[in-house]
């Protein structure tokens, strides 16, 4: 076989190698080139955090408005603090409230904000104050049989009278 | 009786060291191969040439195996996710799967079995028939003629067709789900571009085949070098380097994948 010949496949061949990790770098990943000057950082502390993870999205009415940027321990307060990475876009008033949301009964969870009314909005580095924490599934059916029980103990008492 | 008792001991002895002393050839054997890579890299049509007989060669049984491992992705992750109420996630499932997992592993396969093999007798047969010797005696170094250009060859190769597999088995997988059960065509995009990472699963999973490559290529063209130049040996040689390629590709799975994910 000539060599040209050769030449030619190889590129091909090289070229739609190129194409497909292009492909799936851009279809598959969704890489949107996002750099830092287009988000902004907010902070929001939790009592408890359930199972979010970095990168979870957080949502408005829906709408993904950024993704969660970090999560630590404050180790004076013991409380989550997570960092939201949002766009720059969507501000959002000193009022909004963030809570920890499931999509679906056991899928994945987010981070959903609810603006509130206030005129002052939250500028960079700002603390979300109202926050509410993760429906853990465990603490709420403890809840739910201590309750259950307390009630089929007083019914059984008011039966035995 | 003695001898009896000491024969399989004295067997395990041996290829205990037979396996040792080939560890340690073969690493010096890349050794060799990387420091006359220079000298084969600057007549980079060498490579060329074996890039298209591994490389082009192989596109086809990795193209057609893609979409087929795509498609009964497709079908067995519908069936079991829908099971669960979470057909939508099915995208994510088929690119997860064939980023991290499938598309680097049978790609090195295929990759071992279509174009090591081919390696190996080659390089085989040419020292059985003394053309490596003769190239010697002509001053020309085996190694940076034969073998280096074919060891890049297959550097260069494998991450281009395991990205080829990735992508034929995510539209083989698109269309089972999407083309013919009917599934959201944007939901079966979202939920993939949810759920895939681009440093986290595709290119891990490239590092992932490049290391295969080098693996794979290594012990091909190392078996090929080592081969006994007669028939039998190349033939023996042959089978070593496909049945060598996929353990050594499994247990360097295994391992890239605890230290990644």
């Amino acid at each position: 076989m000539k060599r040209s010949t050769i030449d030619l496949w190889v590129g091909l061949f090289v070229a739609i190698g190129i194409a497909a990790v292009v492909f799936l770098s851009l279809k598959v990943a969704n890489l949107t080139p996002q750099s830092a000057d287009q988000t902004y950082t907010l902070y929001a502390d939790f009592d408890n955090i359930g199972g979010l993870k970095v990168k979870a999205p957080i949502k408005e009415a829906g709408v993904v408005v950024g993704r969660v940027a970090a999560i630590q321990l404050d180790t004076k307060t013991y409380r989550a603090r997570v960092t939201l990475n949002l766009e720059k876009q969507y501000t959002f008033s000193r009022d909004a409230s963030a809570e920890i949301l499931t999509a679906g009964l056991l899928g994945e969870q987010y981070i959903g904000l609810l603006q509130g009314g206030d005129p002052d909005e939250l500028k960079p580095g700002e603390h979300i104050t109202l926050t509410s924490s993760a429906l853990v599934l465990e603490q709420l059916i403890g809840k739910f049989m201590t309750s259950f029980t307390g009630s089929n103990n007083k019914s059984s008492a008011s039966g035995a009278q | 009786m003695t001898e009896l008792l000491l024969s399989p001991l004295r067997r395990l002895g041996h290829s205990t060291i037979n396996a040792i002393w080939r560890l340690g050839f073969i690493t010096r054997f890349l050794l060799a191969i990387l420091r006359y890579s220079g000298q084969s890299l600057l007549r980079f049509n060498l490579t060329i040439r074996e890039i298209y007989f591994a490389g082009v060669m192989s596109v086809i049984i990795v193209v057609v195996s893609g979409l087929f491992v795509g498609m009964v992705l497709g079908l067995q992750g519908y069936n079991t996710l829908s099971r669960f109420g979470s057909a939508d996630a099915l995208g994510a499932l088929v690119a997860l799967s064939l980023l991290r997992e499938l598309g680097p592993v049978l790609a090195a396969l295929l990759f071992s079995s279509r174009a090591g093999s081919a390696m190996t007798a080659e390089i085989g047969l040419m020292k059985a028939t003394e053309q490596l010797d003769a190239m010697s005696v002509m001053a020309v170094n085996p190694i940076a003629r034969v073998v280096a250009p074919r060891f890049w060859a297959g550097v260069i190769s494998m991450p281009i067709l395991a990205a080829m597999f990735n992508v034929m088995g995510i539209f083989g997988g698109y269309l089972i789900g999407v083309v013919m059960i009917g599934l959201d065509s944007g939901t079966f995009w979202s939920q993939m571009q949810n759920n895939v990472d681009l440093h986290y699963d595709v290119v891990n999973g490239l590092i992932k085949s490049l290391c295969f490559g080098i693996a794979v290529t290594l012990i091909a063209v190392f078996e090929g070098y080592d081969a006994t130049p007669t028939a039998a040996g190349v033939s023996a040689a042959t089978t070593r380097t496909v049945v060598t390629s996929a353990l050594v590709i499994l247990a360097v799975d295994f391992v890239l994948t605890a230290f990644m994910f």
